[in-house]
This record gives structure tokens, C-alpha cells and sequence, in this order.
């Protein structure tokens, strides 16, 4: 037992002293690199925590992206090199990490985190060192304006939480032609809730009206309470901005209440498992808002997902499509702003970008350093995705 | 009655000297700016480690919800200085007060339980108070506090970190401390001798979670923000890992484990997928080697390596 022990102590300090060695190695590498012939670029995600999936999401479609941009004979003629950083899904653990990207690795430019707390964090690090930061996916609206003042260094690759609002208020309104829409939101999250606001407020706009307006706390597991409220509003449609966990559940028991009106949602909703939780039978009759699906016939996105599935054997999902556009326009801006250019020029050169064509079309930022693109809507189909339209505003 | 003996004027010099030291590095440039983010929060994270050895460690009370008080304190504090204007004096004050406050609150009902069962109950509150601050809009609700302006500079947040390892110092070699260990050893047996149990454990209580009120005013002010997640059961268990790996009762202890698994943690940023193995890994080998911890509840000393010298820990040389 002890010879045992002492054996596999041997064996894991052994293993850990290899592992800090072989890490001290590659920096070195890099760095080697970063002197000669490249552009490094810092990719600081949620790789680990409670949100890693989409931070390892965004950051396959970002390497495909870099991949694709160095095969093709890079930029400017240097190869793109990408730093990974792990911020553990926590803000304050973002703020160090990009820290440790711009002063250690000497990044030209961030992209990441994904999810929108770590950005702000995040927001004071690249500014006062003058370093862009694109973040794939991050919605809130304040990421890239303060009181009316627009972020020099912050940008975003996907469209903010009030355009999704909108766009399916107008949804609604149009396609489904419903007026009387009940909501269901998440109240302990600011995505949610901000959703509701402006799907409310469009809707009114429209004629329409809110007849129920409920709320639930993520992890919650029973909302027969809140539903059966719903219920006695008698809606023609129930929107429910959420994420997955809490969507797929609501969904089985909204119908087995009885509740058979059409659910609509928005892009929380895009994962495998709404329908392993939900069922298919239920999820008939629901669509929701998104930047991308797998159904959509434009050659862009087929060929971008053609690419992803040779590169990683599986098929890509939101996250990654938004973390390749972000690659795509860090090294068009990299390209346009010239050799050598500094933080401000490549600011400058990302907020300049104009109909660059990235996986979900064409991408253009707006003065608020968000991108125009166009939305999608998606109707489940017996546990499918199918796409339904695309509505650009 | 000799409120600074020898031995600590010597200490004070020393800490004096290593902080010039660390200081002209970071005047030089030669420690860049993320080595100095890493050393701020190593000392966050001692004065963390070394309020909960005081609970956990000299107290025997087995308290697991030390992020809840730092949230506190980062909150008010960002309160005061964002919300309110008040200088960053006045914020360190308040947090710290806050944070006291609410451990004197809570440690009244909670610190007549024992064992899992006070466990359990400060998991809860550490809990209960995340999510009463992602439910209130006026600090941000789940986005967090945006916005703070960075207030903590190395020398503040080492000078509080000497003085908060001073104070616990003295505090448990003081007739209260002793009374804690006393607690610690056999509570029954303390009763008997005529202890107050439980002031003794609630004044433990409310010291630990005061520092980590003060820790959390240093940490929202040099990170930003205030944000919950920061703030989840998570960190509590970051906090304890440091305690237990030094060796609860150990403050060099205590110290050693901040200082390890904040450089590993900060070490392994590059790595992600490789991080929680070699962590873990760490964990394993050291349980089963030393279940006691690195020092067992002894402190480092220059003793220990037979060079005579003082009769209790030196800290901030561990360093």
C-alpha cells in the first residue's frame, strides 16, 4: 500500500512537473513567433465553469476561421496566431486573463469572452491599454455604449438582445399573425428580461398586446403555476426568451396543460438537448429567433458549416458560427488597417467594416459597433430545426 | 503593557522591506502588469484564507460560506464609492462593518450548530446572499456593478494584508484566542471550564467575516466590477482548499496555500483542459501524504529549518 502510494504520487508530480515544463516550452515558441511573422491574436474564453460550452464553442469556429485566413497566405503577408485564455466563466477571472494576454503575450487584438458579464469586465483592461476587443457574442446593449458613448475598443460579431425582441415581435405580428401574446420570461436573467421589454413594446407598436406577463428563476423544475395564469389569459401565443434548460421544460408543460397555441422564443433555445427534454411532439408548433441554422440553403452558411464538419467531424452551432465571424473581421480589419498599425488605427479599421461577407451573409458596423445582420426564424419540426425565414429590419 | 513587542517591530521592518522590494520592481516595470494583477490578488486572497483559518482553523467551527461576506463587502463598498461618492477609506470601512455586521447576525442563531450542520447552514447563506443581490436592479442584478474605478493599489491591499495577519495574529495569542482554541479542542470541555462558548465563536465569526468584507471592498475595486458570479459557492471551496491544503490552524498555513493555488491557478490560465487535472491531482497527493495539510495546524518558522530564531510564524517572508 505504501510502495503503491508513493508510486503514484511519483507518477502525478512526475506528470505535473512534465506538464509546467512542456508549457514553459510553448510560450517560448510562440512568442518566437510573434517576433518574426505574425499577428497573435488573444482568444480569452469560458473554457472551463459553468458557461464553457460556449466558450469552446466560439473558439473552434474563431481556429477555423484563423485557419482558413493562413492557408489563404494570411494577412499582410504574416500568419495569424491564436493565445488561448481561460477566464473560468467569472469576470473578474476575464479581467486577468486579458490582462495576461495584452501584457504578456503582447496580443494585437481580443476576441472574447462570450458571455456578456466577462466582456465588461474585460472593457477597462483593453481600453486603457488600447487593445480592440471583439466579443463573438455577447448581447447586452451596454457592452459597446455608455450613456449614449459609443466604445472605441469594444465591438461585437452577433446582433444585440433588442433586435431578437424585435424581430420577433414582428414575427408574430406578420406570420403568425397573433395579437394577443402572453410572456414568460426569466427573471434572474437581463437577456430575459430584456428580450420581453422590447418584444412588448414592438408588439404594441403593432397593435398587438401583452395579455399575461409571468416570470420564472433559472433552474427552476415546475411552471404549472405560472402557466396555468397563462392559461386563463387565453393567449394566441406565448413568448418565452430563456435558455434551453428552462424552455424545454416549460414547453412539455405547456402542452400538457393543454395549451396547444404556438410558443415562440429566441436563440437560448438553439440545443440539442430542447428536444431531448421537450420531446419532439411537444416542440411542434414552436419557432424561434436566430443568427444561424444548419437548414438555411444560403451558400455562405452551408459552405461554413461544409468547412467546420471537415475540420472538427461535427456540426457547428451558434457559438461557432459567431466566433469565425469574429475571426473574419478581425483579419479583413487587420488587412485594411496595414502592417503595423496600432489599436486605435485597427479600431479604427474594424468600426470602418463594410458588407464583409461572413458565414451568415453580409456583415456592416453600425455606429454603435454592432453588426447588421439579418435574423432567422426556426420552426421545430417533429424534433428537427427547420428553417422558416429570414428577416432582416 | 507592550502593544508592539520586539519580535514584531522586527517583523514590521521585514514586511516593510519586502514591500519597498516588490514595490520597486513594480516602479521598474520589471514585474508587468500581470504578474502585479496576480500579486494583488494573492494578497486578496491571504487575508481571505487567513479570516477563515481564524473561524475554521483556531475556532473549530467548519464554516464553508466565506464568498457570501466577500459579496458583501465588494457590494457596499462599490456602493459607497459608485453610488454614493465616498471615498475609498470610507468604502473599506463600510464593507468591512457590513460584512461584520451580517456575520454577527447570522453566527448568533447558526453557531449554536456544529459539525455538517453549520456547514451546511453558512453554504446556504452564502448562497441566500448571491441570490438576494442577482434579484436587487439597484446593484445590477445579474449583470453586475458596472463601473468601479480601480481604488485598490499594491500598497493598500499589502498593508491591509499585514494588518490583518497581525491583528489574527495577536488575536489568537490573546486570551480571546485562546478561549477560541480552547472551543476548538473540546467545546464540552470549554463550557465546563467556564468559557462562553458561544461569544467566543460569534466574536471569531464576525472578525473572519469582517476581513473578508475588506477583502471583497480590495477586490471589487481592483477588478471593476462586482458581478455575482464571482461570488459563487465556488470561491467559498477556493478559499477553503488554501486553508486546509497550508493546514487548518496553520496561518503560515494558510498563507503558503493562497500563495500556491493562486500562482498554480494563474499558471495554468494557458492550459484549461489541463488545469483542474494537475489542481486536483495536486489535491489527491497532498491528502494523502499530509490529511493534515501542508504544516499541520504548525507555523512556519525559522525554527522549522533549525535556525533558531522566533518562536511563532513568520508570514510574509512565505512570500
Amino acid at each position: 500500500m505504501k510502495k503503491w502510494k508513493k508510486f503514484t504520487s511519483a507518477c502525478l508530480v512526475a506528470a505535473l512537473s512534465a506538464t509546467l515544463l512542456a508549457g514553459c516550452g510553448g510560450e517560448k515558441k510562440e512568442q518566437a513567433a510573434a517576433n518574426s511573422n505574425s499577428y497573435v491574436i488573444g482568444a480569452s474564453f469560458e473554457l472551463t465553469g459553468n458557461v464553457a460550452n460556449y466558450g469552446k464553442s466560439t473558439l473552434s469556429g474563431l481556429k477555423l476561421a484563423v485557419d482558413q485566413v493562413n492557408k489563404a497566405g494570411g494577412v499582410n503577408g504574416k500568419q495569424l496566431v491564436v493565445v488561448e485564455s481561460d477566464n473560468k466563466s467569472e469576470p473578474a477571472e476575464s479581467g486577468n486573463s486579458v490582462t495576461k494576454l495584452i501584457t504578456q503575450d503582447k496580443v494585437v487584438a481580443v476576441v472574447g469572452p462570450a458571455t456578456s458579464g466577462c466582456v465588461f469586465a474585460a472593457t477597462p483592461v483593453v481600453t486603457s491599454n488600447k487593445v480592440p476587443l471583439i466579443a463573438p457574442c455577447a448581447t447586452a446593449p451596454a457592452i459597446t455604449v455608455d450613456n449614449g458613448q459609443v466604445k472605441e475598443f469594444i465591438f461585437r460579431a452577433c446582433f444585440i438582445d433588442p433586435f431578437q425582441g424585435r424581430v420577433m415581435a414582428e414575427f408574430a405580428d406578420k406570420t403568425l399573425g397573433v395579437k394577443n401574446v402572453a410572456i414568460l420570461h426569466d427573471a434572474s436573467s437581463d437577456y430575459s428580461k430584456g428580450l420581453a421589454e422590447v418584444f412588448e413594446k414592438t408588439l404594441n407598436e403593432k397593435g398587438g398586446k401583452v395579455v399575461a406577463k409571468e416570470a420564472f428563476l433559472a433552474k427552476d423544475i415546475d411552471f404549472k403555476a405560472a402557466l396555468t395564469k397563462i392559461k386563463a389569459a387565453n393567449p394566441e401565443a406565448i413568448y418565452i426568451p430563456g435558455y434551453y434548460e428552462e424552455v424545454a421544460k416549460i414547453v412539455k408543460q405547456t402542452r400538457e396543460l393543454g395549451l396547444n397555441v404556438p410558443l415562440i422564443g429566441c436563440d437560448g433555445w438553439d440545443s440539442p438537448k430542447l428536444v431531448e427534454i421537450a420531446g419532439p411532439e411537444a416542440l411542434n408548433n414552436t419557432y424561434f429567433s436566430s443568427a444561424f441554422s444548419v437548414q438555411d440553403k444560403t451558400e455562405s452558411v452551408q459552405k461554413f458549416i461544409a468547412d467546420y464538419k471537415a475540420m472538427y467531424q461535427k456540426d457547428p452551432d451558434i457559438f461557432c458560427m459567431q466566433g469565425y465571424n469574429a475571426g473574419l473581421v478581425l483579419a479583413d480589419a487587420l488587412k485594411r488597417a496595414g502592417d503595423g498599425a496600432d489599436g486605435t488605427k485597427l479600431a479604427a479599421a474594424i468600426a470602418a467594416t463594410k458588407d464583409l461577407p461572413v458565414a451568415s451573409g453580409k456583415l456592416t458596423y453600425d455606429k454603435d459597433h454592432n453588426p447588421i445582420i439579418a435574423a432567422i426564424i426556426i420552426e421545430m419540426k417533429d424534433g428537427v430545426q427547420s428553417f422558416k425565414e429570414k428577416i432582416a429590419l | 503593557m507592550n502593544i508592539l513587542r520586539k519580535s514584531d517591530l522586527k517583523r514590521i521592518v521585514a514586511c516593510a522591506i519586502l514591500f519597498a522590494a516588490v514595490q520597486g520592481l513594480l516602479f521598474a516595470e520589471i514585474i508587468g502588469p500581470f504578474w502585479e494583477l496576480n500579486i494583488v490578488l494573492i494578497c486578496i486572497n491571504i487575508i481571505l484564507a487567513v479570516s477563515l483559518n481564524l473561524i475554521n482553523g483556531y475556532t473549530g467551527q467548519f464554516s464553508i460560506g466565506h464568498a457570501g461576506f466577500l459579496a458583501v463587502g465588494a457590494y457596499t463598498g462599490a456602493i459607497m464609492t459608485v453610488k454614493l461618492g465616498f471615498p475609498f477609506e470610507v468604502a473599506l470601512v463600510v464593507g468591512t462593518v457590513a460584512a461584520g455586521f451580517l456575520g454577527f447576525l447570522i453566527g448568533l442563531p447558526t453557531l449554536r450548530l456544529n459539525g455538517d450542520y453549520l456547514a451546511i447552514a453558512t453554504l446556504g447563506l452564502g448562497e441566500i446572499i448571491r441570490i438576494c443581490i442577482l434579484n436587487i436592479d439597484y446593484v445590477g442584478g445579474a449583470s453586475g456593478l458596472m463601473g468601479i474605478p480601480r481604488f485598490t493599489t499594491f500598497a493598500w491591499v499589502f498593508w491591509i494584508m499585514i494588518f490583518v495577519i497581525f491583528f489574527i495574529k495577536n488575536f489568537k495569542n490573546s486570551s480571546y484566542g485562546r478561549c477560541c482554541l480552547a472551543i476548538r479542542e473540546n467545546e464540552i470541555a470549554a463550557d465546563t471550564m467556564g468559557i462562553d462558548t458561544t461569544k467566543y465563536k460569534v466574536m471569531a465569526f464576525t472578525l473572519g467575516a469582517a476581513f473578508a468584507g475588506t477583502a471583497g471592498v480590495l477586490f471589487s475595486h481592483y477588478f471593476y466590477i462586482a458581478h455575482p458570479a464571482s461570488f459563487t459557492f465556488m470561491r467559498s471551496f477556493d478559499i477553503l482548499t488554501m486553508v486546509v491544503l497550508g493546514g487548518l490552524g496553520s496561518m503560515t498555513g494558510s498563507i503558503t496555500g493562497a500563495v500556491l493555488l493562486t500562482f498554480i491557478s494563474a499558471y495554468l490560465a494557458e492550459y484549461p483542459e489541463w488545469r483542474m487535472i494537475i489542481y486536483s491531482a495536486t489535491m489527491i497527493v497532498l491528502m494523502l501524504h499530509r490529511p493534515q495539510g501542508l504544516f499541520g495546524n504548525k507555523e512556519l518558522s525559522m525554527k522549522m529549518f533549525g535556525l533558531g530564531g522566533g518562536k511563532d510564524g513568520r508570514t510574509a517572508e512565505s512570500k
